[in-house]
């Protein structure tokens, strides 16, 4: 146990490690950084401030010079300075971090909630009218888009109530902040709910093949013992890996979702600092991004074990 | 020695049986006819498809404008008679737009699925087959990627790029790769032990020509389910990146693009700006999906639900 552990954990920095490396080199590829963008838009370019700005900023140095400065500060806590806004880039970031996390912490639940209930439906009444019919609007639920749902439902907002729900900071009653964060959550969860009703559903029929379903059932235990109790337990297993894939790769729904809400959540961020060249705070967001699927990986292996005794964590 | 009592064997109306069992017995379009009965949902998912792919090879001839030609006098027109699903802020014919917008959706699709696929089995094939320190080099290279989501990758690369259709292909493509290379490793993992391997070897083939020739062909059926997925997620992840402006440049008419940022302000005033291309893209992946399904239940019933 002790050292599968030691492995993981040592695979986990080393991927990491392979990720900024990779993040870092992509960036600087970029055709021109932070200065040509300011410049460009100026219309007018003295090299002379050009020069010093980029001195100010570091960007005169080498690449490897470049990364030893990021990486360094990262190790003590240190992510620099954002280019556009000049606050610290830990600064910019942090505050933003819960807004994304409630978002996506509601589209799971929401996701979960509808997916896996829909999932033991479709299995248990399989090849019925209401399989077939879950299951084509599970197949549609995969192929909408998640921003335009999110413009769908502001057209609809605006057809019923003749307004678009606005992101406020301060919501002034329970209700507001619920509908401001369950909206865009649910138009971000659809997706997932349809995944994981595709794969509970297909994990359940696994499942009900066993020969200890059918002991169940000639033991005389009920439907709803059998399909609750047996069943969907044993099933869980890739239901949980999903669930954990999700979790982390929500925020591709989150990145366009955002956009739509004009929620100034973290995943917005990216992209607005992506098309700012704001190299401080991209690289740093994205190995937070990849922080973030790296450990739920590891939580939804150690649930294995957990879930599954006959699972042993070594190697 | 007493006489073997006959064996009767009673008279089976073949043919009587086989249609019983709904099996083809008319040729060709009855074989159609009984695959079209068989998966209903996958037929229509091709249909869809089909019906995209003419959409973009006959672009020229069925589109009533030219889908860059801008008319300030038809901006934001709604559906009409002339602009059968209305115009944009420009006056640029929606229909048209989406009609042309098929084949960029269509190059990405195709582009990134090939492009990355190809890779992944290249990937997958020597890390399976070879093993050893090459394939702990390909796994490493593996987790990196994977540890990204799709969009987010493929953002960073796109942006790394610049924006044009090849650059966005290719920023699609490579976080597709580490699905197959995973998909393709884990079958010539389990394809290098069988007998059929051995007996090429044995007969003196060499590890490339095994590896092509035997034990690629034989991970097919799982990479063509694969492959269709991937289809359908490249298109979709297009589509937000140019919707986010960082794919696909103005003024071609992509349908993520056409849904751009400002489609919000659209909402209220132009929603056959916010429908229609929406509906093109999902239609699009939702048939991709049906027949993705379907071809998995084809060939690959193991997995069959």
């Amino acid at each position: 146990m002790l050292s599968y552990l030691i492995r993981r954990l040592g695979l986990m920095v080393l991927t990491l490690f392979g990720i900024s490396i990779i993040i870092f080199t992509l960036l600087r590829v970029v055709p021109g950084n932070i200065v040509d963008v300011l410049f460009d838009a100026a219309g007018f370019v003295d090299p002379a401030d050009k020069l010093k700005i980029e001195q100010d900023l570091g960007l005169d140095k080498s690449i490897p010079v470049q990364y030893a400065t990021w990486i360094g500060g990262l190790l003590r806590g240190d992510l620099g300075y954002s280019y556009v806004s000049e606050k610290p880039a830990l600064a910019e970031i942090l505050p933003r971090i819960p807004i994304t996390a409630r978002l996506a912490a509601l589209a799971l639940l929401f996701a979960v909630s509808l997916g896996v209930p829909l999932g033991v439906i479709s299995a248990v009444r399989q090849d019925t009218k209401l399989d077939y019919t879950l299951r084509v609007f599970s197949l549609a639920g995969l192929s909408l888009p998640a921003f335009w749902l999110g413009l769908l439902i502001l057209m609809a907002a605006v057809a019923l109530f003749g307004s678009i729900p606005i992101y406020s900071a301060a919501p002034k009653t329970w209700f507001d902040s619920l509908v401001m964060y369950a909206v865009p959550a649910a138009a971000v969860g659809l997706r997932s709910s349809a995944l994981i009703m595709r794969l509970t559903r297909s994990s359940m029929l696994e499942v009900l093949r066993q020969d200890y379903i059918r002991t169940a059932r000639s033991k005389g235990a009920s439907d709803r013992t059998v399909n609750y109790g047996h069943a969907l337990q044993n099933a869980m297993l890739p239901i949980v890996t999903v669930i954990g894939v999700e979790a982390a790769f929500l925020i591709g729904g989150l990145i366009v979702t955002e956009t739509v809400f004009n929620i100034p959540g973290v995943a917005r961020f990216l992209v607005e600092a992506i098309r700012w060249r704001d190299y401080p705070i991209v690289q740093n967001l994205v190995m937070f991004i990849a922080v973030i699927v790296v450990l739920s990986n590891f939580i939804v292996d150690l649930l294995y074990a957990v879930l599954d005794p006959r699972i042993k964590l070594a190697d | 020695m007493k006489p073997r009592p006959e064996i009767i064997l009673p008279s089976i109306d073949i043919e009587a049986e086989l249609a019983k069992a709904g099996a083809n017995t008319q040729g060709r379009w009855g074989e159609l006819r009984f695959f079209a009965r068989r998966y209903l949902l996958g037929t229509i998912g091709l249909v869809i498809m089909i019906v995209f792919v003419l959409a973009a090879l006959l672009a020229p001839w069925i589109a009533t404008f030219d889908p860059l030609a801008v008319n300030a006098r038809h901006a934001l027109a709604p559906p009409n008679a002339i602009h059968w699903l209305g115009a944009d802020s420009f006056g640029r014919d929606v229909y048209s737009r989406i009609i042309y917008g098929a084949r960029i959706s269509l190059a990405v699709g195709i582009g990134s699925t090939l492009l990355g696929g190809t890779l992944g089995v290249a990937i997958g094939l020597t890390s399976g087959y070879l093993a050893g320190w090459v394939d702990l080099l390909f796994q490493r290279l593996i987790d990196i990627l994977q540890a990204l989501p799709l969009l987010v990758l493929a953002l960073v690369m796109a942006a790394a790029l610049g924006p044009s259709l090849q650059n966005t292909i290719f920023a699609i493509a490579i976080p597709l790769v580490p699905t197959v290379a995973r998909v393709i490793r884990a079958n010539t993992l389990a394809l290098r032990e069988l007998p059929f391997i051995e007996a090429a070897k044995a007969a003196g083939m060499s590890e490339m020509r095994i590896a092509l020739r035997h034990v690629l062909p034989n991970t097919l059926a799982p990479l063509i389910v694969l492959a269709t997925a991937q289809f359908g997620s490249a298109i979709l992840t297009e589509a937000s990146l140019s919707f986010l402006g960082l794919g696909i440049p103005e003024p071609h008419p992509s349908w993520g693009r056409m849904l751009s940022e400002s489609a919000a302000e659209y909402v209220r005033t132009a929603p056959w700006l916010v429908i229609f291309p929406g509906l093109a893209i999902s239609l699009i992946v939702f048939g991709t999906n049906l027949l993705g399904d379907a071809l998995r239940d084809i060939l690959d019933p193991r997995q069959r639900a």
